[in-house]
């Protein structure tokens, strides 16, 4: 993930309140992420079942076949692990 | 017009809390703090005043429904005690992390175990580090006085910060005195309404209480840190301000005598009472002897007390709590702390008092002034830690 400037004490709200509704979307989770989802894009029948499983949503459907939104993908593996043609490998994430 | 009433300290807390335009009290009974509510309840039933009252079921419900009804914008008080404070231990963090200025009496009281419903300072001194603004009252007229301040130190946009005006157990709670009250506009004009910048309002929705990890929850504590600090300017100003209305000036601390004294104690609420009665008679027979007394606890008063003690030669502190296996109880280390860090060398002596209500004399105060006089002299503290009024 990118290493952005976050704002100091002495600019946030006070008391942690935040001032806009549906911020949520701007925590990027995807930094918890310890092993990465890669998808065999030859392999993939875009069958979606991946996209039911995912508990974060974070699979994106594309015409033929499916891809992994990084910002939210915590790397849970269940992904690859309900694969039926085996088209996602878990590959460890390194810095 | 200002009339002078014989109340209670509990009753000059409610009567202070029924001029003060409060939007929300949600509170629940303990001794010694009942009668605070009680009294409310009475002004909400008369319809004396417009306040919700909402009765709970344990007091961290009603820190909780405080915190509520504070983050809407109302303007909120509670009272409690003991066990009680206690049991709001978690909300007090939330209070305080949320910025709600809420006022709360807290009637001190010692906690369990064993039980006893009697005035001493370990509920408070438990919650010390709670992030709250912490007012010690010596008399009824200061726990009225200090309750209407309370509001507008709380609700300044520097402080944001919740406040507790502590008065002692029975001694001060259920004591009859001839309190100044003020008359109903003037405390109306000097405390007005609440003006919240943010509130919880539908058509501008905002996200409080959120989770806040590694990335943003020291920056809030930060902000809590400057923010206990700027209010010792807060409460000066509004010091300032209600002198105006009722000819009484408060401050930060108070002292007595301690322009020429060599030998001060140093202690907080109603004890202070009796040490100044004593350390005037002493004064008269030559002594020089003063007292100090922070009736801000915290933002903890280090320079005025490094200065108030500069002429001294021994210093008291009196403790009506213990920190056990500390090297110096509550009040006294954080003394101690003030005077290492203006690199002051001044002799200190910790003494523990009073626990669970135990009272303590003239005589014994006299005892302690002495002995502070000895260590002036020999520039020798044989004890440093020692308890008053326990039966060997």
């Amino acid at each position: 993930m990118g290493e952005e400037k976050k704002p100091g004490w002495k600019t946030v709200p006070i008391g942690g309140i935040l001032l806009e509704p549906g911020s949520a979307t701007k925590y990027k989770t995807g930094d918890w992420r310890a092993f990465r989802p890669v998808i065999d894009t030859n392999k993939c029948v875009n069958c979606l079942i991946c996209w039911i499983y995912c508990p974060d949503g974070a699979i994106k459907r594309l015409e033929k076949h499916v891809t992994v939104d990084l910002d939210y993908c915590k790397g849970c593996g269940i992904c690859a692990n309900e694969c039926p043609v085996k088209a996602i490998t878990m590959i460890e994430e390194k810095r | 017009m200002s009339k002078l009433i014989g109340l209670t300290g509990d009753e000059a807390i409610a009567y202070a809390v029924k001029q003060c335009n409060v939007d929300v009290v949600a509170a629940y009974p303990i001794t010694p703090q009942t009668i605070i509510v009680e009294a409310f309840s009475e002004y909400v039933h008369n319809g004396e005043v417009k306040t919700e009252f909402i009765c709970v079921e344990s007091e961290h419900s009603a820190l909780s429904a405080c915190i509520g009804a504070s983050l809407t914008g109302a303007r909120v008080f509670t009272a409690t005690s003991s066990q009680g404070l206690a049991l709001m231990h978690e909300m007090l963090y939330i209070a305080s992390g949320l910025r709600c200025p809420i006022v709360m009496g807290v009637v001190n009281r010692a906690l369990s175990a064993p039980i006893n419903i009697h005035g001493d300072h370990s509920d408070m001194m438990g919650s010390r580090d709670c992030g709250w603004i912490q007012i010690y009252a010596e008399n009824v007229q200061e726990a009225y006085d200090w309750t209407i301040q309370a509001f507008r130190i709380a609700e300044d946009k520097k402080a944001l910060l919740p406040v507790s005006v502590n008065i002692d157990g029975f001694i001060l709670s259920h004591a009859l005195e001839g309190v100044k009250t003020l008359d109903d506009k003037a405390v109306d004009s000097f405390v007005s309404t609440r003006k919240a910048e943010i509130t919880l309002d539908p058509a501008k929705p905002i996200t409080v209480g959120a989770l806040c990890l590694t990335d943003y929850y020291f920056e809030m504590k930060r902000q809590q840190v400057e923010a206990i600090k700027e209010s010792k300017g807060v409460i000066s100003s509004v010091n300032e301000a209600y002198e105006q209305i009722s000819g009484r000036k408060y401050g930060i601390i108070d002292t007595f005598g301690i322009g020429d004294a060599e030998v001060a104690i140093l202690c907080l609420g109603s004890t202070a009472g009796t040490t100044k009665y004593v350390a005037d008679s002493m004064r008269k027979k030559g002594f020089k002897v003063g007292v100090i007394k922070p009736w801000i606890y915290r933002p903890f008063p280090a320079e005025e007390i490094v200065k108030a003690t500069e002429n001294l030669k021994a210093l008291i502190v009196l403790d009506r709590a213990c920190s056990f296996g500390a090297p110096y109880n509550p009040l006294c280390s954080d003394v101690i702390s003030a005077l290492y860090q203006a690199e002051r060398e001044l002799k200190v002596i910790n003494v523990v008092y009073g626990l669970g209500g135990r009272d303590i004399a003239p005589s014994d105060i006299r005892g302690l002034f002495e002995e502070g006089l000895e260590v002036s002299k020999t520039g020798k503290v044989n004890e440093p830690v020692k308890f008053v009024g326990v039966r060997e």
